[in-house]
């Protein structure tokens, strides 16, 4: 059955193509983007807490401009670094 | 006069860079503009045959920049229009025979006695596509829905960006509507939407276009060739002129266009 609910070609070759063309435009592998992720992350996380859960940060294409688009929830841990 | 030098690239081979050069300068020339083509593609001339005129040539590009011979001489002039000339590719040299300062000067030579100077790029992203955009005043980029020919298309965008070459314009070539409709084809819309630059013309694939191809003489010339219909249009917008886009859902012209006006809303 799972055969014929297969995505249509055309589906798969433009979302293969927006991915790629991103790597391409920044010359940033997809593991290079998942370091940078860890990083920005451990680097907010010394001052704030987050949802890690929840975070989402992707590279958008825009026309011909790539931008680095994060949303990163936040946890209400109220007065935690008070002490 | 003062001509408007146009490169026709690709980044990817065999997506149709002749062709399209061929068609949009027999399409200029029927308008009654005098075109001179370039063959850069040292080393795989092919501009000559598929515009039928492989058995006038004496020089080549690389006699004219070695001093062999004038410009004037290595200007073949075309069988049907005598306002259409090509300036033929070396067969038996490579790219490193061609300067991209050679092909400013040459381009500037021709400047003041044509309306357009357009030149075949080679493939690729090396000398031989430095070569062939350096004179450019617009780059026209060919690609198919296909998607190593559209990867390798933003690549070259992205050069053209990076050398302040202007954004440049995109020739969808070889679509196929019944594999667009049936969703196993990108669309225009998507490759445009991936490549986020300017379209001037889709080119529906076309058995006229290899038949043509075979005989040397370019499809624009075949008043029912559809290929022909849609280079002739792009021809229309490079001088300026608000040409619609095709409807490439049409199959049966007139009758079809009107039945299917009917059926829209
Ligand atoms: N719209 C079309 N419909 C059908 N066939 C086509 C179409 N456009 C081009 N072709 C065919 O595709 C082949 C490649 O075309 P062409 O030689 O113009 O490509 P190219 O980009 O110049 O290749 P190269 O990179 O090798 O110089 C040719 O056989 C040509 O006839
Ligand atoms: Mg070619």
């Amino acid at each position: 059955m799972k055969f014929f609910t297969r995505k249509r070609s055309a589906v798969s070759a433009k979302e293969r193509l927006q991915l790629v063309l991103v790597h391409d435009r920044t010359d940033l592998t997809p593991a290079q983007l998942e370091a940078l992720k860890d990083d920005l992350l451990k680097a907010i996380s010394q001052y704030i807490d987050i949802d890690r859960e929840a975070v989402q940060i992707g590279l958008e294409r825009e026309g011909r401009s790539q931008r680095l688009v994060a949303d990163i929830p936040l946890l209400i841990t109220s007065r935690r670094r008070a002490g | 006069m003062t001509a408007q030098v146009i490169t026709v690239t690709s980044g990817k081979g065999g997506v149709g860079k002749t062709t399209a050069v061929a068609n949009l300068a027999t399409a200029l020339a029927a308008d009654g503009k005098k075109v001179v083509c370039i063959d850069g593609d040292i080393g795989l001339r092919n501009l000559d045959v598929v515009m039928g005129l492989e058995n006038r040539i004496v020089y080549d590009i690389v006699d004219v920049i070695e001093g062999r011979c004038k410009l004037k001489q290595a200007m073949i002039r075309d069988k049907h229009y005598p306002e259409m000339y090509l300036i033929p590719a070396a067969q038996t040299r490579d790219k490193n025979a061609v300067s991209p300062s050679d092909m400013v000067r040459i381009c500037n030579d021709l400047r003041p006695d044509a309306d357009f100077v357009i030149i075949d790029s080679p493939a690729g992203i090396e000398r031989g596509f430095r070569n062939a955009i350096a004179a450019a005043d617009r780059v026209l980029v060919v690609t198919n829905p296909e998607v190593s020919a559209v990867r390798d298309a933003d690549r070259v965008v992205g050069i053209l960006e990076a050398e302040e070459k202007g954004s440049p314009a995109l020739i969808l070539n070889r679509l196929n509507q019944a594999l667009v409709r049936n969703n196993d084809m990108l669309s225009a819309e998507d490759v445009l939407d991936l490549l986020g630059i300017q379209l001037i013309g889709i080119v529906p694939e076309d058995e006229s276009v290899i038949i043509s191809s075979n005989r040397g003489a370019p499809v624009v010339n075949d008043p029912k060739s559809r290929a022909g219909q849609a280079f002739r249009n792009i021809a229309k917008r490079i001088q300026g002129q608000d040409v619609p886009f095709m409807d490439l859902d049409l199959q049966s012209g007139l009758w079809g266009a009107i039945q299917k006006f009917a059926g829209r809303k």
